[in-house]
């Protein structure tokens, strides 16, 4: 996406991030060579499978991934968020950059009461009374939809439910206002009921406060209700980006073929017939395949697949991203005539 | 393979197993030597329901709506409060000693973590064969044949007889547990959340191969599952629940095109599909508020206080579950029509909030 003009419109610009361990077996390539931008007010999507380096690509730019050794560059305002001091760091953190996470019970200190862990993000970033700390988070609880806030504010976190106490964190996640806000699985944990509360809440605070969201999710029907732009990842490096419709309805990648066919869909009439899993496992990142790291369960490898490293094109040249060595007609034909019937 | 035979062909008409006005409470204690019950938690609440022999129901709802609960009450895990859980005609409620060894052979069940529900201590083939051990059916080089036997039907490699399950990943674990499961080829397997913490690809791959076990063995299942596509395509019929009682039971591809209860219609309605298209135009039922407490369920139909129909009956008198023309079962005063829109509808009642409060 760096092709259509990285102006200055662009609030977060990623350009080849990699990200290893070194761990006692090898050196773990987590992330590698991940490149997306990101514009004010819109919701990119990360989707892959678990250990496709989606949450090692966020914790890096918030500078949380422990131990790790991060290249290529992060522009956020004129800066860049990977060469920043730790105390530079520390106040884009969570006034400019916000995160949420997926399990909110665990992110919650169990020991403090919510209101006081909402002020208390305020007061580490701002000048202002703990008076008016408190009022603040009472508004933006009410702003999240909890209940009768003004009561709720002395609540600890095992008074709420699950569904709260992810509205929870998304108020104190929102409580500076930052320009973009990292949700690594906000909704896995939750019910479908409630997540799709906290998914509309989400689209109404975006329309509110035109917060850029980086969602992280494996879940493709999420995905398919939120994102304006979507990146897929196996194996630590980008496989498609594209906008939802484009990767939903005219997919190039395989793996995204395969994934797409793997659910099963509420809407299609095809119960009961057996679904097309991708066949195998995802590959160890400390020894991956040679040449495109797909092509071990690639139902449409050839030659050229385990020599040579696909680079991530835009074959159609409107901002479609993928990589893959099949030609562009060859990707069309496969989609229509063996994919999308099967969907 | 000798061991491995088809049972009996599926009848879908005969069930396996009837439950009757079965309730499960459990009571809340105060006091540390002298406990008294100062409530009690209402899991499951009066459901009646047939599983037919060599079907897949498919039970749905949200957290805290019972499912798990009624999985154990009818695998006997946990004794039932009241009711009757009929097993091929015979009340198993009652049993204990050599009768409910005798039923343990018979029902089976699939858990979903796959990580915590097998001893990390011991080697893939004793957790497998642990079933022949303890029902004395096969010893020493027969017990490793089957096991080796039983490895090969759900897809590992018998080699790996000796290894730990740490070596597994997560798809391959979830193998093992259904492996340990066929073991004493019982007849029910109740599948708890099988699939939901593997990834969507591994999830297929499992699904797949309980489908084939399924019509391989004559298999009769209860699937547990809170994704409801999995739920969709799995099930023939569906039972959804909600705060310890059965709102709906129908055929699977009815429910999810026209849904009688509200309850089923909007936690269907909360499924994202992965189509921006159908995303763009669905209207969604967005449920106020979370599921009450079960320690003192509302009155009347307990999904009146979230309800977008509810009107004054229904806080006054409880829907019984009645069947429809098609033969299918709906519990509510006030179903959905076909094409009525419930994102449009309006509640008729004044209805407070149901956030959980800390009872004090």
């Amino acid at each position: 996406m760096s092709a259509d003009g990285s102006g200055p419109l662009q609030l977060l610009e990623v350009e080849d991030l990699r990200v290893r361990f070194n761990s006692p077996d090898g050196v773990v390539k987590a992330v590698d060579g991940v490149s997306f931008s990101l514009d004010r007010g819109q919701t990119l999507a990360i989707v892959g499978e678990s250990g496709s380096g989606k949450s090692v690509t966020c914790l890096s730019l918030m500078g949380l991934a422990r131990g790790a050794k991060v290249t290529g560059s992060a522009t956020f305002e004129g800066r860049d968020l990977l060469k920043l001091h730790r105390d530079e760091l520390r106040e884009v953190r969570g006034k400019k950059v916000a995160m949420i996470f997926q399990d909110p019970l665990s992110s919650l200190n169990p020991y403090y009461k919510v209101g006081w862990q909402i002020s208390e993000m305020i007061l580490a970033h701002e000048k202002t009374s703990k008076k008016e700390a408190r009022e603040r988070s009472i508004e933006l609880l009410k702003l999240v939809g909890i209940p009768r806030p003004e009561r709720r504010v002395d609540d600890y976190p095992h008074q709420f439910s699950g569904g709260m106490r992810q509205r929870a964190m998304i108020a104190m996640a929102l409580s500076l206002d930052p320009a973009v806000l990292i949700a690594d699985e906000p909704t896995t944990a939750l019910d479908v009921t409630v997540q799709a509360q906290i998914l509309d809440l989400l689209a109404r605070l975006q329309d509110e406060l035109g917060t850029a969201i980086i969602m992280i999710t494996h879940d493709l029907g999420v995905v398919a209700e939120i994102a304006d732009e979507v990146l897929v990842m196996y194996a630590g490096k980008p496989v498609e980006i594209g906008d939802r419709f484009t990767v939903f309805k005219e997919p190039h990648m395989p793996y995204t073929w395969g994934l797409l066919q793997s659910i099963p869909s509420v809407g299609s009439e095809h119960t009961g017939e057996r679904l097309t899993p991708i066949k195998g496992l995802p590959p160890s990142l400390i020894h991956l395949p040679s040449g495109c790291s797909f092509h071990p369960r690639c139902p449409y490898v050839f030659e050229r697949c385990p020599v040579e490293e696909p680079e991530l094109l835009d074959w159609p040249g409107n901002g479609h991203l993928s990589a893959c060595h099949l030609s562009l007609e060859d990707k069309q034909r496969i989609w229509e005539t063996e994919v999308a019937p099967t969907r | 393979m000798s061991d491995l035979q088809p049972q009996t062909p599926a009848d879908s008409a005969t069930s396996l197993v009837r439950l009757k006005g079965v309730k499960k409470y459990f009571p809340i204690t105060q006091g540390i030597i002298f406990q008294r019950e100062v409530g009690r938690v209402h899991a499951v609440d009066g459901v009646d329901l047939d599983i037919h022999q060599g079907e897949t129901l498919g039970v749905v709802g949200e957290t805290g709506c019972g499912k798990s609960t009624l999985a154990r009450v009818i695998t006997r895990l946990l004794p039932v409060t009241e009711g009757t859980v009929e097993f091929d005609g015979q009340d198993v409620t009652k049993l204990s000693g050599k009768g409910l060894r005798g039923l343990r052979r018979e029902i089976q069940m699939i858990f979903q973590d796959p990580y915590s529900s097998l001893n990390p201590r011991k080697r893939v083939g004793t957790i497998i064969g642990d079933p022949f051990s303890i029902h004395n059916t096969a010893e020493g080089a027969d017990r490793k044949r089957r096991v080796q036997e039983l490895m090969e039907v759900v897809g590992l490699n018998p080699e790996h007889y000796n290894r730990f399950p740490n070596e597994f990943s997560g798809g391959q674990r979830q193998r093992i547990g259904v492996a340990r499961a066929l073991a004493l080829r019982p007849r029910l397997i109740i599948c708890d959340e099988p699939v939901s913490a593997l990834d969507v690809s591994i999830q297929a791959q499992i699904i797949n191969m309980l489908k084939d076990l399924q019509d391989e063995f004559g298999l009769t299942y209860v699937f547990i599952a809170h994704d409801l596509s999995v739920v969709r395509h799995v099930s023939d019929r569906v039972a959804v629940m909600y705060l310890g009682k059965v709102v709906e039971l129908a055929d699977a591809g009815r429910l999810y095109r026209q849904p009688s209860h509200p309850y089923a219609a909007a936690l269907l309605s909360a499924v994202p599909v992965a189509d921006p298209d159908l995303a763009a135009k669905r209207e969604r039922v967005i449920l106020q508020g979370d599921v009450p407490s079960p320690i003192d369920p509302p009155s009347g139909c307990r999904f009146h206080p979230r309800c977008p129909k509810a009107q004054q009956r229904c806080v006054e008198e409880i829907p019984p579950l009645t069947p429809k023309e098609s033969g299918d079962l709906a519990a509510c005063h006030f179903p959905v029509q076909p094409g009525e829109n419930l994102a449009r509808a309006r509640p008729a009642i004044r209805q407070e909030s149901t956030e959980p409060t800390l009872a004090s």
